[in-house]
């Protein structure tokens, strides 16, 4: 029962990942790819460690992969605020689907 | 299972490859690496238990944090033009 389980969240964390890539390509724009990127970070890793760990039960390996994760979600929204602050700074302009109007005044 | 899952992971890894590559801006790029280091700590997990060597998962943590601190470095360089060891400018 348990390998199975861990098994089918692996598989699911790497479809997300999968997600996360394909978005990563096709995405119009810096500010949309960090979305996509950002689904790999959570839901990708997350799923894949957590199934990983379920495939351990309690041992010292749950508690490194748990370890990972912690880090992961710790660090990984510090770069990607880290990257849109630097970008937005840099002069980059998220994208609109309304069309921009000329300033008015 | 856990073949289709590197396979993935590997997949995925291209495709961050191939945004780094093609990225238009120096900030697309960033964000593929950090995109690719953090798959690359999973392809590093996912490998120890499929070769049976959990031992792997040391590497994993090492490598989750390297890539952090490759991504702040290389963004201070990208705002300020050098890695801050001087006493020159404002530091954040």
């Amino acid at each position: 029962m348990g390998p199975i389980v861990g098994d089918l969240i692996v598989v699911a964390g790497s479809i997300f990942i999968v997600i996360g890539g394909i978005g990563l390509i096709r995405f119009p724009d810096f500010f949309t790819r960090m979305h996509a990127g950002g689904v790999t970070d959570t839901f990708g890793a997350g799923l894949v460690l957590t199934g990983l760990a379920i495939q351990a039960g309690m041992s010292l390996i749950t508690v490194k992969l748990l370890l990972i994760l912690l880090f992961l979600w710790l660090t990984s929204p510090t770069a990607t605020h880290a990257l849109a602050n630097s970008a937005l700074e840099a002069g980059l302009k998220p994208k609109l689907d309304r069309q921009e109007e000329a300033p008015s005044s | 299972m856990l073949a289709v899952a590197t396979g993935a992971v590997l997949l995925a890894m291209g495709l961050a490859l191939v945004r780094a590559w093609a990225g238009p801006t120096v900030f697309d790029r960033i964000l593929a690496l950090n995109a690719f280091g953090t798959k690359t700590v999973l392809l590093i997990a996912v490998i120890g238990f499929l070769s049976g060597r959990p031992d792997f998962l040391d590497l994993a943590l090492v490598y989750a944090l390297m890539n952090f601190i490759g991504v702040i470095a290389v963004l201070r360089f990208s705002k300020y033009g050098h890695f801050g060891d001087h006493d020159e400018g404002e530091t954040i």
